[in-house]
């Protein structure tokens, strides 16, 4: 995979976001909050799994999300994989 | 003991996506079948298959509703809607009392074998999708509607093979029937796909009759040469009769009798003693004689020995009385776990519309059943009491007695 920028990252990451939980695009912000803006319950974690091997190529566990709160914790924790591959 | 009425029916078929377009395909004779040509290149035997249109539920259902539902769930869901909406169960019943659910379903292969793929292929078990497990097991139907319309009372599926959806409404029935239900919504669903017919193409059962694919289902004629697969979903919602004269719901016609048998006998070669057993019950239980019946619905697939038992079983019994016979799956394909419902959807149809729907493609009887009075073509006649039979892998029949109110 070709090295991608934080912005890109960031962008594909509300991409998939937007399209597998049905969000409207406005709703996502740096600051808001992960679980409610998209109204994820238990189950919805095994998929956010799904999206991120779909789409940056790695595996990652629904408890590793413990601790991300909002999307620029979930954007730092991506960014942080994506770079240490 | 309640009197048990139908108040509710919802379709989606081969045939049509609704009740008007599925009566209007009845009426004419339209065959529902063609051919996928991805089954002629992953080795299948026959391409022959029933067609469907893939749902597109976003604008009924929000995420977390759809994910769990595999093909034959989401063709129940709509007509579970349909049959609602009939019947006049809106949100705010379903949230006053404890309304059931029973659903015929044998098989959800696809969801299976594409996990299953996953699960090699990555070698992580999540990679799967958190819906996979509720698209997977044969209960996906019940589990998924009755947390989609949030049901209360009784909750489980029947796997009866072809039975499947006939044994569900013969169960509600009786469950009804004893006080312990007032509504049950009842019906059958059935994959239309690949994945779920490799091995039931591999036993040499299915048509070959690929260069008319209308005419590749033709039960009871002579020429047939084995059945289509086919599929959907159908919904029967079955309610006591007080509760249905309570609110004033429009009733739809009136279950007088289910009849049931094993074989006891080979695992899919059907034979006539264990039909003929569910005819005889039924019409017992239903305190009827053969010259009441006015029109069978028969269980019939186009299989050369499935058809002329059928047709000797009812003989058997019938003899002189002589009711029209027709197999819708000459039009639909075999639709298997949902067979059982659609079957009686359809004959609710032909009863309330003053028809019965022809057995289309059948020319010439087999010699030992040709005085059956089959409805070779579309029979336009007031009829108030209809039979539908189906029966199953493992000899399991179950036979249904429906009556105009």
């Amino acid at each position: 995979m070709q090295v991608m920028s934080k912005e890109e990252i960031i962008e594909k990451i509300n991409e998939f976001l937007v399209e597998e939980f049905e969000v409207d695009a406005d709703a996502i912000a740096p600051d808001a909050d992960l679980k409610n803006t998209l109204d994820l319950d238990s189950l919805d974690y095994v998929d956010l799994v799904v999206e991120i091997e779909s789409n940056f190529g790695f595996k990652v566990k629904p408890e590793d999300f413990t601790g991300i709160i909002t999307f620029q914790n979930f954007y730092d924790y991506i960014i942080n994989k994506v770079e240490s591959k | 003991m309640s009197r048990v009425v139908i108040t509710g029916i919802g379709i989606y078929s081969t045939l049509g996506v609704n009740l008007e377009e599925v009566k209007n395909s009845l009426y004419t004779g339209k065959s529902g079948i063609g051919i996928d040509p991805d089954r002629d290149a992953i080795g299948f035997r026959s391409p022959l298959t029933g067609v469907i249109p893939k749902p597109n539920l976003k604008e009924y259902l929000k995420r977390r509703d759809r994910v769990g539902l595999p093909d034959q769930g989401e063709y129940a869901y709509l007509s579970t809607l349909e049959a609602m909406k009939i019947a006049g169960i809106d949100e705010d019943m379903l949230l006053k009392e404890d309304v059931g659910i029973i659903f015929g379903n044998d098989s959800s292969a696809k969801s299976v074998i594409e996990a299953s793929d996953t699960i090699r292929l990555k070698k992580d078990t999540t990679l799967t999708g958190s819906g996979s497990i509720f698209q997977s097991m044969n209960s996906t139907v019940t589990m998924n509607l009755s947390t989609i319309f949030k049901l209360r009372g009784i909750n489980f599926t029947v796997s009866a093979a072809c039975a499947s959806g006939s044994h569900s409404i013969g169960l509600g029935y009786l469950l009804v029937k004893q006080g312990l239900q007032n509504k049950v919504i009842c019906g059958g669903a059935q994959e239309i796909n690949y994945q779920s017919m490799g091995s039931f193409d591999g036993l040499s059962t299915f048509s070959m009759r690929t260069d008319a694919p209308e005419k590749a289902s033709r039960p009871f004629d002579k020429d047939r040469d084995g059945l289509v697969p086919s599929g959907g979903a159908a919904t029967v919602i079955i309610e006591s009769l007080e509760s249905a004269q309570k609110r004033g719901a429009t009733i739809l016609g009136e279950i007088v009798g289910y009849g049931f048998s094993s074989n006891g006998d080979h695992i899919s070669r059907p034979n006539v003693e264990g039909p003929a057993k569910s005819l005889e019950m039924v019409l017992k239980q239903a305190q009827l004689t053969p010259k009441d019946i006015q029109y069978i619905n028969a269980h019939a697939t186009s299989t050369p020995i499935g058809d002329l038992n059928e047709a000797k079983a009812i003989k058997s019994i019938f003899g002189d009385a002589r009711p029209y016979l027709s197999s819708t799956k000459s039009m639909t394909g075999h639709e298997m776990w949902m067979a059982g419902a659609s079957e009686i959807v359809y004959s609710l149809l032909m009863m309330k519309n003053g028809f019965i729907a022809p057995n289309i493609n059948l020319n010439t009887p087999d010699d030992e059943v040709k005085d059956i009075n089959f409805a070779y073509e579309t029979v336009n006649t007031e009829f108030d009491t209809f039979l539908s039979n189906s029966f199953g892998f493992g000899g399991t029949n179950s036979s249904i007695i429906v009556r105009k109110f």
